[in-house]
């Protein structure tokens, strides 16, 4: 059984050394599509960790039975079972925000970091570090998601969580929102800003020039 | 093992079995889940047509479950009506499903001035009549859905029961991922749906003359609604819903009788 220094890394290693969106670039897509809201990014990380979390176990569970031929598409029936379920939940129990959410949980099925994790770590590693590798990479996916949601939702609408912090020229305060923060390119701005930081304080993460 | 498992008869097992768990897996979360879907769907377009009727406030508390339930009961019936004789037809109207309706080609037409792009309308709606504490009907709401710029946009447009003064349109639903926010999904900004209110869909002659425009004379008006900025296709395509629904091929024929009879008779 791992020791706890070697969980502890599992499981924080993702956030910034080994950050699935800012040093492995994969889960972009929905990183842009759901930030407009911290409310939406929130159950969108719970949701994407609940489903790697979940899908690593079962896959590393299974590892040593998975026919090597046919290894993804096992792997990718197992995701998609889970997002089914996810959503289905969402729809259940979060009704508004799954109606906001609409087609990008189901797009969980091919978010890159699940598949990867299933395939990188969860094919070759007992079940337990799996899951919790399932939980940190869903942190540190969440991690950059909230961060961008926050900038996103703070600038672009004035509000936090839909509480309202700055007061909108519309609704008779003096904040004018800056509408291209509500637009997904604009994540795009941030993410890049966010990778930029983090390789200026940790420059092992640049990529060594070819 | 490592062999072994690589073997034709063992991945076939492997692959069978898993689908089989995942599928029982799936449709049980599915099934046990369900009830609970369809009554989030019902209490959440029951929530918007007490909004559109005016009995529920966007900057109140929200009403919880009960409320919304006992407030719907008490003030809305929910009528079918055919939309060509835009007479009252027997059914059960809490339980249709006009999109659903409109797919069922036997029932549906295509409508001929199709400018909201619709594409097929059922033979018949529904109609959501709100009744005051005295049990008159006092808003009359009919649900109405146009193409804007990304998504079908669904919405309630209540009516007073003179037929022509507006209480509120109020937009519910989006197909995808609905308008862009912060332009076109402003359409669910309260403070441009407040513009609606008051505002009369006729002239003295009886043309439909509502129009969302961006001349600040006409939006002044009692004909006018002032427009969007930024999202001049979402505004066309509410107008366009507008026209469509109020038109002979939308709830037309519905709006001439009831005021012809001077009522709901």
């Amino acid at each position: 059984m791992a020791n706890a220094k070697e969980l502890k890394q599992v499981l924080s290693g993702p956030i910034v050394n080994n950050n699935p969106i800012a040093l492995q670039v994969l889960g972009v897509c929905s990183a842009l599509a759901v930030t407009s809201k911290l409310e939406t990014a929130l159950v969108m990380t719970i949701a994407l960790t609940a489903v790697t979390a979940c899908s690593n176990l079962f896959i590393s569970m299974l590892r040593n039975h998975i026919p090597s031929s046919v290894r993804i598409i096992v792997q990718m029936t197992i995701i998609a079972s889970l997002v089914i379920v996810v959503d289905q939940v969402l729809q259940a129990y979060a009704y508004d925000v799954a109606k906001q959410l609409s087609v990008f949980v189901g797009l969980i099925i091919t978010n890159c970091i699940v598949m990867g994790r299933a395939e990188a770590y969860a094919m070759k590693t007992p079940p337990m570090m799996s899951f919790m590798d399932g939980i940190g990479n869903g942190l540190g996916y969440g991690a950059i998601l909230m961060s961008v949601g926050f900038v996103r939702e703070l600038f672009g609408n004035g509000s936090l969580f839909g509480v309202e912090i700055l007061s909108k020229v519309s609704d008779g305060g003096w904040y004018q929102p800056n509408g291209l923060l509500l637009l997904p390119p604009s994540a795009f701005f941030l993410i890049g800003t966010l990778i930029w930081i983090i390789r200026t304080v940790k420059p092992e993460q640049v990529e060594a020039k070819g | 093992m490592a062999s072994n498992k690589d073997s034709f008869g063992r991945t076939l097992f492997v692959v069978v079995g898993l689908c089989f768990i995942c599928s029982v897996f799936v449709s049980t979360a599915a099934v046990l889940l369900r009830p609970i879907q369809i009554e989030n769907k019902l209490l959440d377009k029951q929530k918007y047509i007490l909004e559109a009727a005016g009995l529920t406030q966007a900057d109140e508390a929200p009403m919880s479950k009960a409320e919304v339930l006992a407030t719907y009961d008490k003030f809305v019936v929910a009528k079918l009506v055919d939309l060509k004789t835009g007479e009252w037809v027997e059914g059960n109207a809490d339980l249709f499903d006009a999109d659903k309706a409109s797919r069922d080609v036997a029932n549906s037409f295509k409508p001929q001035n199709d400018i909201a792009s619709v594409k097929r309308v059922a033979n018949t709606a529904v109609v959501y009549v709100v009744n005051d504490e005295q049990g008159k009907p006092r808003t009359i709401i009919l649900p109405i859905k146009g193409y804007g710029l990304w998504s079908t946009m669904y919405a309630f447009l209540a009516i007073k029961p003179d037929m022509n003064t507006i209480e509120s349109l109020v937009y519910y639903a989006f197909t995808g991922s609905g308008e862009t926010p912060g332009l076109g999904g402003e359409v669910q900004n309260p403070q441009w749906m407040a513009k609606w209110h008051g505002k009369k869909l006729y002239d003295a002659q009886g043309n439909l003359v509502i129009s969302v425009t961006k001349n600040p004379v006409v939006a002044a008006s009692e004909h006018g609604v002032d427009a969007l900025s930024g999202a001049t296709l979402t505004g066309n395509g509410v107008q366009n819903s507008l026209e469509f629904w109020l038109g002979d091929e939308g709830f037309g024929h519905f709006i001439e009788k009831f005021r012809r009879n001077g009522g709901l008779s």
